[in-house]
């Protein structure tokens, strides 16, 4: 083998050493970042596991809404079959409001969800229908 | 009336599109004279298209109610300009501003580089007619315009309000003209493989297109994002929301395209990359066209509620793409080039920025399509978090930078290590002196902080150090110029991100009830909340604050206002901003707390944050310069 070859090997085998490690490392990401969606129901039949941060995607209930002081935020989130109460400190965003879909990203802790900073995900127009609530509602 | 004439004008447009996507090809083949049909064929396609969408304009103008998507786009009270706006302000409307525009850049292509190239324009321009075809037949069988409303309706349903707003008047047009203009290299590179020739001064010709749609691309992604800034009143200037990755994929592969052509052209090789690229690149465009537009990011199920929508368009990429794949593997063979690759080499470098930012962008396609994909098949909903695209795109873009000022002064085929010399002062100036501040100031800062003034200082000084080296020797004084746009642009990648740096580090952000007639201390500002009224819009009702603020430097007055449009229930934010170079100041008005006079507000200070959208605006400037400078050149020739 000439030293040109070897080198020409050498070379090849750092890049694939490289790629593998870099495809790794993006997948490790990616995984690590997975964020799951779920309805009321499914939260409350445990299908999402305690202490991890989910999605929640519901329909704020008309009439349960409550401003309280200090900017909490208070209501409660249903998908027609079942409710779960969701706190969320701060101001909410636009095209949220009673009677609109909702995706609220938090913890579930003791029958409370808690949502986090910035985790009230209004952004779609006000027709919008979270998925989740769509098709408990296509299957009733 | 106008919907008849429009969707007449739509059908011939839909003939005309299938006889330029035949003929000229066919014509190539058996050498006669139905080349030359391709120049009147476009000129006719795009009267037609222009046709349709002046009548569509004018039914958005007259309150044509008649028309579907007139009245659920449209409303009587809408202000005049967001009638001429709103045309594009829904998913069938803006894909007609898509084919208008596409039909705009072959009608150019034709004009301009046709004398330059006949055989390869004509065959591009009959590619760009199969593509028209494609899109045309999409608005017309799938999302027409002129569809007629079942019921008679006497007022419109309104323009969505948060489309109502000058940045979002002329963010689409900008990134469509962007997006469609991906559609030229593509043509180009489709119509190199059915020759199965390729030659570097082609390029000659294309590469201003590529550089002017670049631009646009960049100007479309800078209003985006500005626009999201002021109106969603979040305060943030990037999401990674799914809508931003489609516009942002195409752009990278589009910055890759623009570096591959500088190789294809000077050295001849890396023509089969260039000619994937470019496939790539408009599958990309195509993709994030039928992303943004179609519903499926809301939801999936819009899709399964109108399946043919999906459907065609699917088929249509798929043939589109699978197409141009299969001619790629017929012919690829003929475009490789023997040169070997020198490491030290300018080709290297203009390789790995390749290589980085089409990783960079597979690994955006993959957080943004995923999820999708994964709910098409009912395996549970899941989201990407942004924090994924951020680490990713983070440590891609490190070792891009540490490239770019290596490949600015590196030669082609073999540098010679005396020319990296300069760089070793301006790699101590970049690493030293934002460490010694930092440390000296003690500010706050993490390892991301440093790299972010590293590279903004190692970028920045290698460009201007290499610009004055070209600039004050009289022998490199036409270099100079010829290399002026990369100069700037490379600059305006400095300035972006210095603003990344310094906005993602020093920003500040408070919630805070206040009471009228009360004030709160932030930013070492005081915020003064003076007053509550009612103001009249003429198709809103908004409640204003009045907030003063008292610095050092005086007084500034704040109108933050929740307008509630005439056809909505909810309340829409309306920031008010004081911004200079320096820094942003941002309130926003939220809720009023459940029985008493204290209200929500969300207070910002974002420090140099324009310098992102300016750094970029620089990087478009630059694009347009190289593409008049290039154009002129070609004319001399």
């Amino acid at each position: 083998m000439t030293k040109k070859r070897i080198q020409r090997i050498l070379f090849i085998a750092i890049l694939i050493g490289l790629v593998s490690i870099g495809l790794n490392l993006i997948w490790y990401a990616f995984e690590e970042n997975l964020l799951y969606s779920f309805s009321p129901t499914q939260v409350l039949n445990n299908e999402a596991s305690a202490g991890q941060t989910i999605r929640l995607a519901g329909m704020v209930k008309e009439g349960s809404l409550i401003n309280g002081t200090d900017l909490l935020v208070e209501f409660t989130l249903t998908d027609f079959l079942n409710e779960v109460t969701v706190q969320y400190r701060g101001i909410t965003p636009d095209l949220f409001g009673e009677g609109q879909g909702v995706v609220v990203q938090g913890m579930m802790q003791d029958d409370i969800f808690y949502a986090n900073e910035n985790g009230l995900l209004a952004k779609h127009d006000e027709n919008y229908m979270p998925p989740e609530v769509a098709d408990i509602l296509m299957n009733q | 009336m106008i919907s008849f004439f429009g969707n007449l004008a739509l059908v011939i447009s839909l003939a005309l599109a299938l006889v330029l996507s035949i003929f000229p090809v066919t014509g190539y083949f058996l050498n006669n004279e139905w080349k030359s049909l391709a120049r009147p064929l476009t000129l006719l396609i795009f009267i037609a298209i222009a046709i349709a969408y002046v009548l569509l304009t004018l039914a958005f103008l007259n309150d044509e109610f008649s028309i579907l998507y007139v009245a659920s786009n449209s409303n009587t009270q809408l202000p005049l300009i967001y009638k001429f706006t709103a045309v594009w302000g829904g998913h069938e409307g803006s894909m007609l501003l898509w084919v208008l525009f596409l039909s705009v850049w072959s009608v150019a292509l034709a004009m301009i580089s046709l004398r330059h190239d006949p055989v390869t324009v004509s065959l591009s321009l009959s590619v760009i007619g199969f593509v028209l075809l494609g899109i045309i037949g999409f608005i017309f069988f799938t999302s027409n315009p002129f569809d007629l409303s079942p019921r008679i309706i006497a007022e419109g349903n309104d323009l969505n309000p948060l489309l109502q707003d000058p940045g979002m008047a002329i963010h689409p047009p900008m990134l469509y003209l962007g997006y469609v203009g991906l559609a030229i290299p593509f043509a180009f590179s489709v119509a190199i493989l059915i020759q199965g020739k390729f030659q570097q001064q082609q390029l000659t010709w294309l590469r201003p297109w590529l550089s002017l749609c670049w631009a646009f691309l960049t100007i479309g992604i800078t209003l985006g994002s500005w626009w999201a800034y002021y109106e969603l009143g979040w305060g943030g200037w990037w999401f990674w929301d799914p809508v931003e990755n489609a516009s942002f994929m195409p752009w990278l592969i589009a910055t890759a395209l623009i570096h591959s052509a500088a190789v294809t052209e000077s050295r001849g090789s890396f023509k089969s990359w260039f000619i994937l690229l470019s496939i790539i690149g408009f599958a990309l465009s195509l993709l994030g066209t039928f992303l943004v537009r179609s519903g499926v990011l809301v939801s999936v199920h819009a899709f399964a509620s109108d399946p043919s929508r999906g459907l065609f368009i699917l088929v249509l990429i798929g043939l589109i793409l699978g197409i141009s794949l299969l001619l790629f593997a017929l012919r690829a063979r003929v475009f490789t080039s023997n040169q070997t690759l020198n490491l030290l080499s300018k080709e290297s470098f203009l390789l790995a920025n390749n290589l980085f930012l089409l990783v960079a962008s597979l690994t955006i396609l993959l957080g943004t399509i995923y999820p999708l994909i994964l709910d098409g098949m009912g395996l549970g909903k899941i989201s990407v978090g942004a924090p994924y695209f951020d680490l990713i795109f983070l440590y891609l873009m490190i070792p891009l930078m540490l490239i770019i000022g290596l490949g600015i002064h590196s030669d082609w085929i073999k540098s010679s290590s005396s020319k990296f010399r300069k760089l070793i002062k301006v790699t101590i100036i970049a690493v030293i002196l934002p460490t010694l501040i930092i440390l000296f100031l003690d500010l706050d800062f993490s390892i991301f902080t440093l790299v972010g003034y590293w590279s903004f200082l190692w970028i920045l000084l290698s460009t201007l150090v290499w610009a004055g080296q070209l600039f004050f020797n009289d022998k490199s004084k036409a270099a100079f110029r010829q290399q002026l746009p990369m100069i700037i642009a490379h600059s305006g990648l400095a300035i972006f991100i210095f603003g990344v740096t310094c906005v993602n580090n020093y920003s500040q952000t408070i919630e805070e009830v206040v009471a009228l007639n009360s004030s709160i201390e932030f930013n070492e500002r005081e915020w003064f909340f003076g007053d509550l009224r009612e103001v009249e819009g003429p198709n809103y009702l908004a409640i204003e604050a009045e907030v003063i603020m008292t610095d050092a430097n005086g007084t500034i007055n704040f109108y933050p206002q929740r307008r509630i449009y005439s056809n909505q229930s909810s309340a829409m934010t309306e920031a008010s901003i004081d911004a200079n170079l320096s820094r942003d100041l941002f309130v926003a008005l939220g809720d009023p707390v459940n029985g008493s006079s204290e209200w929500g507000f969300r207070f910002q200070y974002r420090p140099f944050i324009r310098l992102i959208w300016l750094g970029a605006l620089i990087m478009a400037i630059g694009g347009m310069i190289s593409t008049i400078m290039n154009h002129r050149k070609l004319r001399l020739a």
